[in-house]
């Protein structure tokens, strides 16, 4: 370990580091705009200088950017050096000659970059006479706000967008001091990543335009660490709130899962917590007056349920607390998971796997360093966007890695290896049913039926491990793309093999495990909502299962928790089972087909609403915190109002509300698998110096006014029984444990990039650990491989095979509240494959009817070049469409219009 | 004795003296043009509200009695939606008037704000609004600031340049 002299003092640090690095991992601060520990080092901004003194001796020294200059043993620096502070406080200068007087009006104001920077450096005056630069912005579509005056040309708007996250529609035009960061000309930015821009960029060029729509400065929201609700992977976010209204996400590092950056679904995503369509009532329905008060519903669900047969639905995408509380209060036999059967066979495997310990399945980390990937079935793209542009990093970091194999080049100095590199890229087989813009840098990229993928998968089993059975009949094609595959997987060293369940294909899970386990290899799994994982390991029998108890048994009452089923249920089995049941209760946050027919209607919490567990695809198991308290005292948790109907059931409570820590405990006794979840975050009663984390800022303002309009006498504080999170200004100062961060700041660190203070070494683990605890780990347990590959696609004369395409906007059932998003939708269409469009003389945009459990469903034709022939896609889950059988053969027909 | 004396000359000599009392609300003391009593909102020379709705004043505010919400008209011209100071809580320090960037915020020379209910203190944007520019008359934010917000295009502001044209070579 390296000892260096920052002003005579000596510091060891780290080896490979350049000096910014080392200089922010010790806490000291200097300023700088252009590096960014994602991206590395270009030395472009000048921002970092500092003066390296040739040995003891040596007074003049001369003047560097630490971001350029690695660490080495003795190297003597100084920071606060006078030349070296007049080179940094002149630099900002420059910069801000032209930089607008726009900071009231600018969104990034209070948590800007540069703002900081300035006065770290001390520059407060504009002594530059001339006239300021203007440039026209550009409209970047509903997401993402341009006001290019303020730009201070550091270059990371392109070296994210462009670089990192392989988007083509972002550039630098002009020259010299005219250089403009956009679009070619005006239009929606394409990357699914643009949201980043809004934190990558140092200024506020690039804004969040969804926070534009109720502006609020960081320093006055009301923010708590929580968990993304869109996906499976479980990024960390941090949810801001105002006056009763979600206004912002942003990200919350953490080094094993999202590291720095978010998908725009889960960034912008949070609108449906504002909705119109919100639950805020409870209701009793069929009576004069439906609405009803929280005793009388208590009463009359406990009605319901004693002396009824009960049958729980829970939901994927509702907290383990959730699922657990209506687990007690239906028992155990009654509990069910609000999935379909297939899926709930395809996620059973995959926790059959988990807990076989045969493998290790990797965190996003692990998939950004691995230096081979397999993607096998998975549209990652659409249904786990991070994980794609965690793939995008592994394969170029790959590249780069090999390069600075041969030639010593520390991994910082992103510009040299990026030339070193140049197209070499890392391997990358992205084998799926249907195209993804992964395939521009995959080695491989193939397109066939899920059943073939899973024969292809077999075949590799079989290339990389002889003793394992070879594929029947497995033909040319399949057997030359293994070898290639599975060479390229042999040779690597941190191999990862991605798949999930959007195929519905148990062969594809199954041939996945194969490959893994003979190489040992990370195996991801991608499951479809943000608690699939902890639903599945309850191991509750699937919807269909309900359906048919419902059937043959009279006397139902059902609950249904949190769960939209004629999302995932078509449309006829749905309506069957609720016709079956006596009662229906349902528990949730928006009004849709399945709260239509609820009998008693209860207002749940939303994420932000409410604390949970959520376990995301590696297993991790993390808590989201409450951001806020609904002012509506109707709108509750779904475990609150559950074990509340409980209480006064069994009256075995005595009267006090259980906090989640409670319910966790309880859960972890009754599911030993789940031992440590409510250990995922500090207990509810942890202080600090006797003293609560507050959720609010130091400079919150407006405490003393912004209820008097209703009552001039302030309103005692909330207080939070169930956190240790309060909700106040006051508090406990300093670093909180990591699950408990609600919002990065630090003194002199306005904006997110503060997040340096709150880890190890930049770029590593949050001080504590990175949140979240892992469920799952590899043991010595022998793989017990499927060896199973199963027959061959075969197209049908008349029938296709029904599946689901995902689309990041619009598949998601709550992400499409944001009126950005939504309109970046598509519509419903169908897709067939060239030649079967040929076949029946379609084109695109002529009217294609699909016949699927029992309904015909009409959409417009697109043509997918690529897709295998007996297939047909439709895209899933958008508002207002049924759920499909997918995977189930299907009758088209054509008409032309 | 003569102590007592002189006392009561002293004392009688004041009949003749000028009165310092003055019989408010009959007379009114005159207040200087800087004195820090009600607080207004004052507008823009083009007759737009002033305030942009930066929420400075806010975070200034030591006993934290202003809440207000931004929001923006069709040309991006921001706005705040309400606006509310807590009288019974303020204390006059005039801190909210120093942060304004746009000179919105100004603290007038009117203290005659008694109520008989404390409710009748919290002043919203409706109380608050003059129609007048205040002690800066001819001050545009936007003229200053590089945003086009309606009130000025890009490059038409004080101290600015035309756009850049992007596509020209020229140095």
């Amino acid at each position: 370990m390296p000892t260096i002299y920052i002003d005579n003092k000596p510091f060891d640090v780290k080896t490979g580091k350049n000096l910014l690095e080392a200089c922010l991992s010790l806490g000291l601060d200097l300023p700088y705009f252009c590096w960014h520990p994602a991206m590395g080092s270009i030395g472009a901004c000048r921002q970092c200088a500092v003066k390296v003194f040739k040995d003891e001796e040596d007074t003049r020294g001369r003047i560097v950017m630490s971001c350029m200059e690695g660490v080495k043993d003795g190297l003597r620096v100084s920071i606060n050096d006078e030349t070296a502070k007049a080179f940094r406080s002149q630099v900002v200068e420059w910069l801000m000659t032209n930089h607008p007087h726009d900071c009231p009006v600018c969104d990034e104001g209070g948590s800007c970059h540069l703002q900081d920077m300035t006065v770290m450096t001390g520059h407060n005056y504009r002594r530059y006479e001339f006239k300021k630069r203007t440039y026209t912005n550009q409209y970047l579509g509903p997401l993402i706000n341009h006001e290019m005056n303020r730009c201070i040309q550091c270059y990371r708007c392109v070296r994210f967008y462009k670089d990192y996250a392989g988007g083509k529609d972002l550039n630098v035009f002009s020259a010299h001091n005219h250089v403009y960061f956009g679009r070619e000309k005006d239009g929606v930015l394409q990357s699914p990543y643009s949201g980043n821009l809004a934190e990558v960029c140092p200024t506020g060029v690039f804004t969040d335009k969804t926070l534009k729509e109720h502006y609020t400065r960081k320093w006055d929201l009301t923010n708590a660490p929580s968990v993304c609700q869109h996906c499976s992977l479980g990024c960390n976010v941090i949810a801001g709130e105002r006056y009763g209204k979600l206004r912002n996400i942003v990200n919350r590092y953490n080094g094993e899962v999202n590291g720095y950056f978010l998908c725009d679904k889960g960034r912008f995503g949070y609108e449906f917590v504002n909705s119109e369509n919100r639950i805020t009532q409870p209701l009793i329905r069929n009576q004069t007056i439906e609405a009803t008060a929280y005793d009388k519903l208590i009463q009359h669900a406990g009605k319901l349920l004693s002396g009824h047969t009960l049958v729980g639905i829970g939901s994927p995408r509702a907290s383990l607390e959730s699922n657990y509380a209506l687990l007690e209060l239906v028992g155990k036999e009654n509990f069910y998971q609000g999935i379909p059967d297939d899926l709930a066979y395809v996620e059973q495997k995959i926790v059959d796997i988990l807990e076989s310990g045969a493998i290790h399945t990797p965190s996003l980390k692990e998939i950004e360093e691995a230096d081979a990937v397999l993607i096998l079935g998975e549209d990652i793209w659409n249904t786990a966007s991070v994980m794609a542009l965690a793939v995008r990093q592994s394969v170029m970091k790959t590249a780069a890695n090999h390069t600075t194999e041969q030639i010593p080049l520390p991994s910082w100095q992103d510009l040299a290896i990026k030339e070193l590199v140049q197209e070499t890229k890392g391997f990358l087989a992205n084998v799926t049913v249907v195209p993804s813009p992964l395939d521009e840098i995959a080695a491989v990229s193939m397109r066939a039926a899920p059943d073939d993928l899973a024969r292809l998968g077999f075949a590799i089993a079989h290339v990389l491990n002889p003793s394992l059975p070879e594929v029947p009949d497995a033909g040319e094609m399949i057997n030359t793309q293994a070898a290639i595959i599975g060479k390229a997987l042999q040779q690597a060293r941190h191999p990862v093999i991605i798949t999930g369940t959007s195929c519905w294909s148990n062969a594809l899970i199954r041939a996945s495990f194969d490959i893994a386990a003979t190489l040992n290899a990370g195996l991801a799994f991608v499951l479809q909502e943000c608690n699939s994982l902890g639903l599945a390991m309850m191991r509750a029998p699937s919807f269909e299962k309900a359906a048919a108890y419902a059937e043959e048994t009279t006397n139902i009452t059902a609950i249904i928790l949190e769960n939209d089923l004629y999302r995932c249920i078509p449309a006829i089995e749905a309506d069957t089972f609720f016709s079956k049941c006596k009662h229906i209760i349902v528990l949730d946050t928006l009004h849709n087909r399945t709260t239509e027919k609820a009998h008693v209607l209860i207002p749940a919490a939303t994420f932000a609403e409410a604390d949970g567990t959520f376990v995301n695809n590696e297993g991790r198991a993390q808590r989201s915190c409450q951001v806020f308290m609904p002012a509506n005292k109707e709108i509750r948790e779904s475990f609150k109002w559950l074990s509340d109907i409980r209480t006064l059931q069994t009256t075995a409570g005595n009267g006090h509300e259980r906090n989640p820590d409670d319910l966790l405990l309880a859960f972890e006794n009754r599911f030993p698998k789940f031992a440590g979840i409510s250990k995922v975050a500090p207990p509810h009663n942890f202080r600090i110096h006797g003293a609560r984390i507050p959720r609010e800022a130091h400079r919150y303002s407006g405490r003393t006014a912004m209820t008097a309009n209703m009552a001039v006498s302030e309103p005692k504080p909330l207080q939070d029984d169930d956190s240790s999170l309060s909700y106040t200004m006051e508090g406990y100062r300093g670093l909180p444990p990591a699950p408990l961060i609600p919002f990065f700041w630090s003194p002199g660190w306005n904006s997110g990039q503060s997040v340096n203070k709150y880890q190890q070494e930049v770029g590593g683990m949050l001080k504590g650990g990175d949140p979240g605890i892992r469920l799952f780990e590899k043991t010595t347990t022998l793989p017990a491989f499927y060896q199973d590959a199963p027959e061959a696609f075969v197209p049908r004369p008349d029938k296709w095979m029904l599946l689901p395409q995902y689309h990041l906007f619009g598949s998601g059932e709550l992400s499409v509240y944001t009126a950005g998003i939504a309109s970046l939708s598509s519509g419903p269409y169908v897709s067939l494959s060239k030649h079967d469009a040929e076949r029946h003389h379609v084109r695109n945009g002529d009217m294609v009817s699909v016949k699927a459990d029992n309904k015909t469903y009409t959409f417009p034709l697109s043509i997918q070049e690529s897709l295998p022939d007996g297939i047909v896609l439709v895209p899933a889950g958008l508002r207002g469409t049924d759920a499909l059988s997918w995977g189930s053969w299907v009758n088209i027909s054509t008409e032309i219009v | 004795m003569i102590s007592h004396l002189r006392t009561m000359w002293l004392v009688f000599i004041h009949l003749f003296h000028k009165k310092v009392t003055i019989e408010y609300p009959e007379e009114r003391a005159p207040l200087a043009a800087r004195w820090r009593g009600r607080i207004v909102l004052t507008k823009d020379p083009d007759g737009g509200e002033r305030c942009v709705g930066c929420y400075l004043c806010a975070a200034a505010c030591p006993v934290d009695c202003i809440a207000l919400q931004a929001t923006e008209d069709e040309d991006g011209r921001r706005y705040p939606a309400f606006f509310r100071i807590n009288f019974s809580r303020c204390i006059f320090c005039g801190y909210c008037e120093e942060a304004c960037p746009t000179y919105a915020i100004q603290l007038i020379p009117d203290f005659e704000m008694g109520e008989y209910k404390r409710q009748d203190l919290v002043y919203e944007k409706e109380d608050l609004l003059i129609d007048s520019q205040g002690k800066y008359p001819g001050y545009n934010f936007y003229n200053v600031a590089g945003l086009d917000a309606g009130v000025k295009e890009k490059g038409k502001g004080s101290n600015e340049e035309e756009p850049v044209d992007i596509k020209s070579l020229l140095p």
